[in-house]
């Protein structure tokens, strides 16, 4: 029995080592918020192509890069999703393993402070953003720890409630494009801050992005519906996350405006809400034509059908480029023209 | 001041009325406690899965619509070939015929499921139909006339406010009072993989994905964690090493499973080029994470037989590993499945070290053997849970009861077996 065993067991590694040779299904690794587009993408290609569905993985935009820039070969994913553009350290790694990359950019994903119907609608600027959630504000041209207790402390047309944000946590893609947009907007507008972003970026990034911790902001994890029913319970709490959960939540949940624009699909799409990032994916070159239907993949991402006005990833949430881009970079990615950084 | 000692200690019993009272009244009070701390527990019992059920049970039943389909003898005749995303809009459009615009068009294709032409093709394939003509056919409502109808969107509100707007709402109604809505069981959510439209999302491929993955992990870690536990409890001297490894094997029974995962990846997927996503990978990393669990109960099972069967079995003229095999390992038997069923339910509910194997993933497909893609139940929650779509929250409670219900089937094999291994003496 133990030799049935045994000659089971090499079957096993031998069958897994002949198998992962060849692959005809495509790989995609990344960000959790481009997971929803591309998965739909994805079962949509399996549907009205003959091509195998390809395989869609949630491990984060920086996960995502990781595994994407480890090389070429079956064993590397095909393309990876991003929250954000890549940065200049993981291009270089990309380079190093001699891997050519397309960027394409699909969409813009909105950021929004969001509260409880039952409660009255917010109405913000990106500097009480910053001076409601910061661990050190400047007050009378001083760096001290937050003292705003109370909405109203902040600015006497805000509610006299106490702050109170549930907030994704320092890994998320979600929490990085707010600190990154609302957070140091916020900050630039402190004229000392200003002056300290042009002599130090370091040291600003230091002060806008860091968080304070005295309870008024909470790290309620990286699931967004979660914050969505606390936020039911609770009307008086505010939720940052991202705008699609908004759109089907739409019933109980308003955002806030920020800067005097409403977080609204067209405001997003028009640019003037300003807390909104723009999303991506990256298609590895030595890939194309060797996983069969890498390039018809990507043209049924870029297809109108899909990212344009009308198409089924607008009904998911995605907030869709101007036409003029869409026309540029789905010709641009169809044709696999490379990234240069 | 300091109490004077005694004279004489009189340690004899104290049988006083009073004592027998209070000893009787502690153990009483022993017993209550126990009672409350049971208590506490079932009641906790009973709120997650009554909040499980209640929050799930609608998942069990999809919206359905009837629609009546016109064909054609010629498209009957070649179903394969037949456009029946065509069929499928001329036979809704000429349900309206007052929708006109193309906007409204695109409203009124939204009250059903996305994949309805499918659903059509398959009901004429199916029953074998050979003449053209009408024909009700009852498809699949979308996702959002699903949660209207089960009540989950207020229709009282705005407009503005809900996702179904007052056209939708208008011809809802229409279709409504002719009877042409109904609830159906859910057979899809049975009998299909992940989709992003609930509607046509299902558990079964990660179903199939954690029974193929535990597969692996139990063909892997019982033989090997079972062997260890003899070698080490029956064989092994004792000394520094033996001792060292007991250590070891302790230590790694606490061991975070992400931990695990990245020793999988480096190992299992970059060095021996396992493929990414499959149950073959995921279930030797599951496997890796168990062993520790079954070979410490397996120890204790074994040291738990009685010294006399060894001795017999010796003094009949038994070899060591006759002894082993034909009287202590079957005795020991039960106590090491209990081992193994702790392990499994461990493994079934593990998504962190999957994570790193590449199996939290959408996959549509049921994977069909060991080194397909596949996903597991605990995944499949997790994924549905950070769905922004309504109608993944019933369908997470949904796959929870899924995923008890397995855990309870394979709790119960195991008590079968133990049941059929268990002797008394």
């Amino acid at each position: 029995m133990s030799k049935n065993l045994f000659g089971l067991i090499a079957l096993f590694l031998l069958s897994f080592t002949s198998i992962s040779e060849a692959r005809d299904q495509i790989r995609i690794v990344g960000s959790s918020t481009v997971f929803p587009f591309a998965t739909a993408v994805a079962e949509n290609f399996g549907k009205t192509t003959s091509f195998k569905t390809p395989v869609v993985e949630s491990t984060g935009s920086g996960g995502g890069m990781k595994l994407f820039c480890a090389g070429v070969g079956v064993g590397h994913p095909d393309i990876t999703n991003a929250s954000r553009r890549i940065k200049s350290s993981e291009y270089k790694k990309c380079m190093d393993k001699g891997i050519g990359i397309t960027e394409v950019k699909i969409g813009f994903d909105g950021i929004v402070i969001a509260n409880s119907k039952k409660s009255k609608r917010l109405a913000i600027t990106k500097k009480h953003i910053f001076q409601a959630l910061a661990h050190k504000v400047p007050v009378n041209g001083k760096l001290v720890d937050n003292p705003y207790k109370l909405w109203s402390d902040i600015d006497k047309s805000l509610p006299s409630t106490k702050i109170e944000v549930l907030g994704p946590p320092p890994t998320s893609g979600t929490r990085d494009a707010f600190s990154e947009l609302a957070l140091e907007g916020g900050a630039k507008k402190f004229p000392s801050l200003a002056v300290l972003r042009k002599k130090n970026k370091k040291a600003f990034k230091k002060i806008a992005h860091s968080v304070r911790e005295d309870g008024a902001f909470i790290e309620a994890g990286e699931n967004d519906n979660l914050i969505v029913q606390k936020l039911e319970a609770n009307p008086n709490a505010f939720g940052i996350f991202g705008f699609s959960f908004l759109d089907q939540n739409s019933d109980k949940l308003q955002g806030a405006s920020v800067d005097g624009n409403l977080p609204t699909f067209e405001a997003i799409a028009g640019g003037q809400y300003g807390v909104s990032r723009s999303l991506f994916f990256y298609v590895k070159h030595q890939h194309v034509n060797v996983i069969p239907g890498i390039k018809e993949f990507v043209s049924a991402f870029t297809n109108e059908k899909a990212w344009g006005e009308d198409g089924y990833l607008i009904d998911k949430g995605l907030i869709p480029l101007p036409d003029t881009d869409r026309n540029s970079i789905g010709s641009a990615a169809v044709n696999m023209v490379k990234l240069k950084m | 001041m300091i109490n004077p000692m005694p004279k004489s200690i009189d340690r004899g019993p104290n049988l006083s009325a009073e004592r027998f009272v209070k000893r009787y009244r502690s153990e009483k009070y022993f017993k209550y406690l126990g009672l409350f701390a049971i208590g506490i527990a079932l009641s906790m019992l009973i709120v997650l899965t009554s909040s499980i059920i209640f929050k799930g049970h609608s998942a069990f039943w999809q919206t359905h619509i009837a629609i009546d389909v016109q064909i054609t003898s010629e498209d009957v005749a070649s179903i394969s070939n037949a456009n029946f995303r065509g069929i499928t809009r001329t036979s809704i459009r000429s349900e309206f015929p007052e929708v006109k615009s193309r906007r409204d068009k695109k409203q009124l294709y939204k009250l059903f499921s996305n994949g309805i032409s499918f659903e059509i093709k398959e009901y004429f394939f199916k029953n074998k139909i050979q003449s053209g003509g009408i024909y009700r056919v009852w498809v699949k409502a979308s996702a959002d006339i699903d949660m209207l109808r089960k009540g989950f969107i207020n229709r009282d509100l705005e407009e503005t406010n809900r996702r179904i707007s007052d056209k939708q709402l208008k011809w809802y109604d229409q279709l409504d009072q002719e009877g042409r809505i109904e609830k159906k069981f859910n057979v899809t959510f049975f009998t299909a993989a992940d989709s992003r439209e609930p509607e046509q999302a299902g558990i079964l491929g990660a179903l199939v994905g954690s029974i193929l993955t535990l597969f692996i992990t139990l063909i892997l870690s019982f033989p090997i964690g079972v062997g260890a536990a003899i070698y080490l409890e029956e064989f092994a001297k004792k000394n520094y090493w033996s001792d060292l490894i007991e250590v070891n094997i302790n230590n790694l029974a606490a061991v975070p499973s992400i931990v695990f995962g990245l020793l999988g990846l480096a190992v299992l997927l970059n060095w021996f080029g396992m493929p990414r996503s499959a149950p073959i990978a995921g279930g030797a990393v599951l496997a890796l994470m168990t062993l520790p669990t079954i070979i410490i109960s397996s120890r204790s099972a074994l040291k738990a037989v009685p010294p006399s069967i060894r001795e017999a079995a010796l003094g009949m003229g038994a070899s060591r590993l006759q002894t082993m095999l034909h009287h202590v390992v079957p005795l020991a038997m039960p106590g090491m499945l209990t081992g193994a069923i702790i392990g499994m339910a461990q493994a079934l509910g593990e998504t962190a070290p999957l994570l790193m194997m590449g199996m939290v993933a959408f996959i549509v497909d049921v994977p069909g053997n060991l080194t397909d893609a596949a996903t597991v139940l605990p995944v499949q929650i997790f994924l549905w849970a950070d769905a922004p779509e309504r109608a993944f929250v019933e369908r997470t409670s949904a796959a929870i009861m899924v995923l008890l219900l397995f855990l309870v089937t394979m709790n119960l094999v195991a008590i079968l077996l133990r049941k059929h291994f268990e002797r008394r003496w």
